[in-house]
């Protein structure tokens, strides 16, 4: 697309053609009405995701609020050896990446199967069943945890209603870390599988007829068209979303798992990015809550760089 | 479809809708619990009685919301911030994306990598706070408006779209004398409905549901968004409820507003539920699909 853009601009021989030749002065003069459209973009960036950037610069000081960012004392890398030799290092790494882990595990395949599957539907079933599985994505965090607090509630909830017809005792789901993660990770497959797996649909509608009549021709039955027609079809999809995922292995959603702890899961529940929250924004310890953040950011850049060597290197398909 | 559907029903027909049909259960079976529970009297609900369809019907869950003050004063700021907050995310986002498709720009390279990076790499929560303190932002309606205004995942589904806008629509424009930020208005966004559909719905989602922002930055409750009271309705009360060493205050609490517990949580994801059907034709036709081809 972006070859085809440039053959047209080189046509119309206005702007484009001549740019060697151009001055600065005269380029900023020419083009200023595009500079204007995206200066509010670059201004929000600037300040709002650029700003942070040069906060960052905390995690190697002692900062405190009466000196600014800037005249805080250096400290070098002590925030980060008071992080990595204490207590809780051991359990948030082990924690963040046995949720995250396992979540990519079991979300990343389901909204693949439905989209394939969705494929194979038609008409009015089609689209009714897509608009369903749509609508849990428009849930609040929030109300999602406070669905899930209700329907596993061990006095009122339908699950241990169910349970306790069939004999079972009440459970307290939310309060038995047993139950932490397969309830975190089975909340994230229900409220996203649809619509995570529109992407996938997309992909699936640009399919060549022509590959599938082909095959029809010599034979092969609709599965067996799934597996070596469509699933290939959408393989570069599938990595790149992968790779995006990957990217974002040491993340997991704060919003969520703050929501979800209490004092009997937190043995489990803490993660990263929630110790962050608690030590920087609850007990006012900055300097340091930036500097786990940062590390945080560093594993996750890390992973993504991996992630996009090895695709490229076996599948030609990558991010950067 | 590419194949002549043949009358007759193969078994592989069966397995696929079967499937299908479990997957619909599964989805719909919470969403329509929890809408009968808001209907259904109390005392049925708290014994579980209610599996699937409301009895003994009941306002008094929507009435006790009526009465919450709380509530309705989180309703009406959370509606004033998703309007202008998506308002001003369009102006950010939409006009970037459409100038990130002129790869003979000076500086394409630049601002593409700009805004690329932040995609991967963030300054995080507490340099963020901080810095949102130290401009004054802190505890201001402003702060709920503004934030998040830019993505870019979103600004490259923006430029993927305008991509595919053919470019002899703003040649044409161009030879009439239409300068660039005329032709971006009057000829690329009346084109660009589909993309702007769904951008508001991206937008508007993101500022109704998100709640963390609003809880760290936001201290006065005549400020406070839905969200944070709905969290201290569906998810605090019911820990102090459920703890062992409960107050019997916070059991009262909690049984007051189990009340409507059912309720408020149709009420505020109502106005999403009604609203993404609309957009939902436009998801499948891919207008997502560029946030992926890069």
């Amino acid at each position: 697309m972006a070859r085809g853009f440039q053959i047209h601009s080189k046509k119309r021989g206005s702007d484009a053609a001549a740019r060697g030749r151009r001055t600065l002065g005269t380029q900023l003069r020419r083009n200023w009405q595009y500079y204007l459209l995206l200066l509010p973009a670059f201004v929000y960036v600037l300040i709002f995701c650029y700003g942070p950037m040069y906060g960052l610069q905390i995690a190697f000081k002692n900062y405190k609020m009466s000196l600014g960012v800037w005249d805080s004392p250096w400290i070098g890398f002590r925030n980060f050896t008071d992080f990595f030799g204490g207590y809780y290092f051991w359990t948030l790494i082990r924690n963040t990446f046995v949720l995250s882990l396992s979540t990519l595990a079991f979300s990343f395949p389901v909204p693949i199967m439905i989209a394939l599957l969705v494929n194979e539907l038609g008409g009015r079933f089609k689209r009714t069943l897509q608009t369903i599985l749509y609508a849990p994505h428009f849930i609040s965090t929030v109300v999602l945890v406070g669905m899930i607090t209700i329907l596993f509630s061990p006095s009122m909830g339908i699950v241990n209603t169910f349970l306790n017809r069939l004999g079972v005792d009440s459970i307290y789901f939310m309060g038995d870390p047993n139950f932490f993660r397969p309830l975190y990770i089975g909340s994230d497959i229900w409220q996203h599988m649809g619509w995570n797996a529109i992407i996938y649909i997309a992909a699936l509608s640009g399919v060549d007829p022509g590959l599938h009549e082909a095959a029809e021709l010599d034979g092969a039955s609709r599965l067996q068209r799934i597996i070596h027609i469509n699933l290939p079809c959408i393989l570069p999809t599938i990595i790149i979303m992968l790779i995006m995922q990957l990217g974002n292995i040491a993340t997991i959603s704060y919003e969520k798992v703050f929501l979800m702890q209490n004092d009997l899961n937190l043995g489990v529940s803490e993660v990263i990015s929630t110790y962050v929250y608690k030590r920087g924004l609850v007990s006012n310890n900055y300097s340091f809550a930036t500097a786990v953040g940062l590390f945080n950011n560093i594993v996750n850049v890390t992973m993504l760089v991996i992630a996009n060597k090895v695709s490229r290197k076996f599948s030609e398909t990558s991010l950067f | 479809m590419y194949q002549k559907r043949k009358k007759r029903i193969q078994p592989f027909d069966v397995f696929v809708y079967a499937v299908a049909a479990a997957l619909l259960v599964i989805v719909a079976y919470p969403l329509i619990l929890v809408i009968s529970c808001s209907f259904s009297s109390p005392e049925l609900v708290a014994t579980g009685k209610i599996t699937l369809l409301p009895r003994e019907i009941t306002f008094d869950g929507y009435r006790e919301i009526l009465k919450n003050k709380d509530i309705l004063i989180g309703f009406v700021n959370s509606v004033f911030y998703m309007v202008l907050g998506t308002m001003f995310d369009l102006f950010v986002t939409v006009p970037a994306g459409y100038v990130l498709t002129k790869r003979q720009l000076p500086g394409h390279k630049f601002f593409t990598f700009f805004f690329m990076f932040t995609m991967y790499f963030s300054g995080g929560i507490i340099p963020s706070f901080l810095l949102v303190n130290n401009i004054g932002l802190y505890n201001s309606r402003l702060t709920l408006i503004i934030l998040g205004g830019f993505s870019m995942y979103n600004c490259i589904i923006c430029r993927s779209f305008f991509d595919s806008i053919p470019k002899e629509m703003e040649e044409s424009a161009a030879i009439d004398g239409c300068s660039v930020i005329g032709t971006f208005v009057r000829i690329i966004l009346p084109l660009s409905k589909a993309l702007i559909g769904v951008m508001v719905l991206f937008f508007a989602v993101q500022h109704w549901n998100s709640y963390f922002d609003a809880m760290i930055y936001i201290k006065d409750d005549a400020l406070q968004t839905l969200q944070v009271i709905l969290r201290r309705i569906l998810v605090l009360a019911q820990q102090l409820a459920t703890a062992e060493e409960a107050g019997e205050y916070a059991q009262q609490m909690a049984n007051y507003e189990a009340l409507m517990r059912y309720a408020v949580i149709v009420v505020s994801s109502l106005p999403l539920m009604v609203a993404y059907p609309f957009v939902q034709k436009y998801f499948d036709k891919g207008v997502m699909i560029g946030s992926v081809k890069g």
